[in-house]
């Protein structure tokens, strides 16, 4: 069990927070909480914000109003020293890896080991060969990004995330791109992070299979409520969801063309 | 300020009991918190056993799986028993991920022996003198294409490259014409005076401005400042597949994109020749006029004596073939580039260096046939 996530009731809380693209405001009063170890999906449409949400939990962005916390400590007002503090306890994978592409695997996943430990250059070299074990690419050190395939890559910015042993890992889109093999693979990986260190995980996706995976608990934002309209239980909120657009978006189907087709074939 | 959790620092305490070393872990154990390390554990002992408990362990990460994989593997290396009790399982799993890990040799191509690496060098320059030769080949069948109204060449585009590396151009070019011209007539000034032949800086400066500087100073400015953005664009079009997406669509890249650059150049070089070749001629009348006392309308007429169409048409010959040089350079660069974003950074580099490395063998090669031929 990671050691910062044990006495925290909530992981991340998110209070109020109003998040801007621009001059426009595209999330406005977003709520929500995340447990630690729990498995967390932040899913809606194409263009709802989803993104931008993500952008702004891990301080790329500020937000307009409201507030972040991690492990109960203010992240969106922290001082420096404190937001350092707290940018180390999680860590991004990027939508392909966004691996820096002078360096080799290794040296992308040794970079934080080597800013942020005090381990010598041979044990750093361990740790990195586990994290790339432990995303399935052991052996593939020497490689640079570009000879990689999709799904490497982004496996490769895993490991790279994970070179901190992170509280929390954030996913920007996993999926994207991936043929469904690759990304049942890539499931069951963040599910075995998960089970073995107790990481939170953070997922901002909209595949289906993805979410009724292995998501613990989801919350959908909607660009026309510009803000969160569900959360809870995928499963749950797919059969008894009060909300149309939510059962809709989770089974896939539009009540309109349903209508249709009954019509049609009655 | 008070710390993000309260930790016990990491702890592993020693004892011997019965010829064997007991190793008690306590505390949270977080790679970032320098937890102790097998090999100070083992600094002053010998033990024919070893026992690892973790039973008052608190929070763990990879650094627990670290140290108890070094444990194991030192323990196998020496044939120590080694006992683990307590430890999470997903600790093992992880130690044992460490432990059979693929110990993959190192392959430094650096280190590859001299005859490799040479025959290598030779090989890429001729493949790449082979690279070059197809470029202008397909640029000659382009022509041809063009010629016969059947290219898919946008004028558009042309012109805008042509005011790129024409018009937007001048500004550097006239300054750095003109402070050669001021060079040359300076050190020429200096050496002449002494046989008081002062007004052959006018000669001086004219002949070898028309006929050397001119063009050349011209053709290096546009290889540092048109040919890196011309490489650059095409090595950033072809990460972005821009390039794939025209070949798809049916239309040739070489069509489409590099033939306007290199027209442009083409084009637009002579014209910048004959400016340079004006304000380098300027640069020596300002010098002269002002330390050799030397009145400009002398100065002039000498300069006019001096040069004919001959060294003026050699001049802008050179300018033009400049031009195409280091278009094809560029382009050819940038459709090599790899797809990445160091890709289009490379090729930016590259056609600078190739193509001030063939302007310079392109102006050798002149000069031998200008010299053979009288002009």
């Amino acid at each position: 069990m990671n050691v910062i996530g044990r006495n925290s009731k909530f992981a991340i809380e998110v209070a109020g927070l109003e998040c801007r693209y621009g001059e426009r405001v595209v999330l406005a009063d977003v709520s929500f909480a995340v447990k630690p170890s729990e498995i967390f999906f932040i899913i809606g449409g194409n263009g709802c914000g989803k993104s931008t949400l993500l952008r702004h939990l891990i301080g790329l962005k500020q937000p307009g109003q409201g507030r972040v916390k991690y492990f109960g400590r203010d992240f969106t007002h922290a001082d420096r020293a404190g937001r350092q503090e707290l940018l180390r306890t999680f860590g991004v994978l990027y939508q392909n890896g966004a691996l820096w592409s002078s360096m080799t695997l290794a040296e992308n996943v040794a970079l934080p080991l080597e800013l942020y430990t005090k381990l010598d250059r041979r044990e750093r070299a361990r740790i990195v060969s586990l994290k790339l074990a432990q995303v399935g690419l052991a052996g593939l050190e020497d490689y640079y990004p570009v000879e990689l395939s999709g799904g490497m890559k982004r496996r490769a910015g895993l490991a790279r995330a994970l070179a901190l042993d992170p509280a929390i890992v954030f996913f920007d889109e996993p999926s994207a791109g991936l043929d469904p093999i690759t990304s049942l693979k890539l499931d069951e990986l963040i599910r075995q992070i998960r089970d073995t260190l107790g990481t939170t995980i953070v997922i901002v996706s909209h595949e289906l299979p993805s979410i009724f995976d292995i998501a613990d608990r989801v919350v959908m934002i909607d660009s026309g409520a510009r803000g969160v309209i569900a959360e809870g239980e995928p499963n749950q909120l797919r059969e008894t969801s009060p909300d149309q657009r939510v059962r809709e978006f989770l089974n896939r189907r539009v009540a309109v063309v349903q209508q249709q087709q009954e019509s049609l074939h009655p | 300020m008070t710390p993000l959790i309260t930790t016990s620092p990491a702890c592993a305490t020693t004892s011997l009991e019965d010829e064997a070393l007991v190793v008690r872990l306590t505390g949270d154990w977080q790679i970032t918190e320098s937890p102790p390390k097998w090999s100070q554990i083992l600094a002053a002992h010998r033990p024919r056993r070893v026992v690892l408990q973790a039973e008052a362990l608190g929070g763990w990460d990879s650094s627990l799986a670290l140290f108890l994989s070094a444990a194991r593997l030192w323990s196998a290396a020496q044939e120590v028993e080694l006992v683990e009790q307590g430890f999470p399982p997903e600790v093992g799993r992880l130690a044992a991920l460490l432990v059979t890990k693929p110990q993959v040799a190192a392959q430094n191509p650096r280190l590859a022996d001299f005859v490799a690496v040479v025959g290598e060098a030779t090989h890429k320059v001729w493949q790449e003198t082979k690279d070059l030769a197809q470029l202008l080949g397909e640029c000659f069948y382009s022509s041809g294409r063009f010629m016969r109204g059947q290219a898919q060449f946008r004028w558009r585009d042309c012109f805008t490259e042509m005011q790129q590396c024409g018009a937007l151009a001048l500004p550097i070019v006239g300054l750095i014409s003109f402070l050669v011209g001021v060079i040359m007539a300076y050190q020429g000034a200096v050496q002449l005076r002494q046989f008081g032949a002062d007004i052959y800086v006018a000669d001086l400066v004219g002949l070898s401005v028309v006929r050397e500087m001119g063009p050349m100073m011209a053709a290096i400015v546009l290889a540092g400042r048109t040919g890196a953005a011309f490489a650059a664009t095409l090595g950033n079009m072809q990460a972005n597949e821009e390039i794939d997406a025209l070949e798809t669509l049916g239309v040739s890249p070489i069509d489409f994109l590099v033939m306007p650059r290199i027209m442009a150049l083409f084009l637009m070089m002579p014209l910048l020749a004959l400016y340079a070749n004006f304000l380098g001629i300027m640069g020596g009348l300002v010098v002269t006029a002002s330390i050799l006392d030397i009145p400009s309308s002398l100065y002039w007429i000498e300069t006019k004596s001096i040069i004919d169409l001959s060294d003026l048409s050699t001049g802008l010959i050179k300018a033009a073939t400049f031009g195409l040089i280091i278009g094809l350079c560029a382009c050819l660069r940038g459709l090599q580039a790899e797809r990445s974003a160091v890709g289009a950074g490379r090729a930016a580099t590259a056609a600078v260096v190739t193509s001030t490395l063939l302007i310079i063998v392109s102006d050798s090669i002149f000069a031998v046939i200008f010299n053979i031929l009288g002009w």
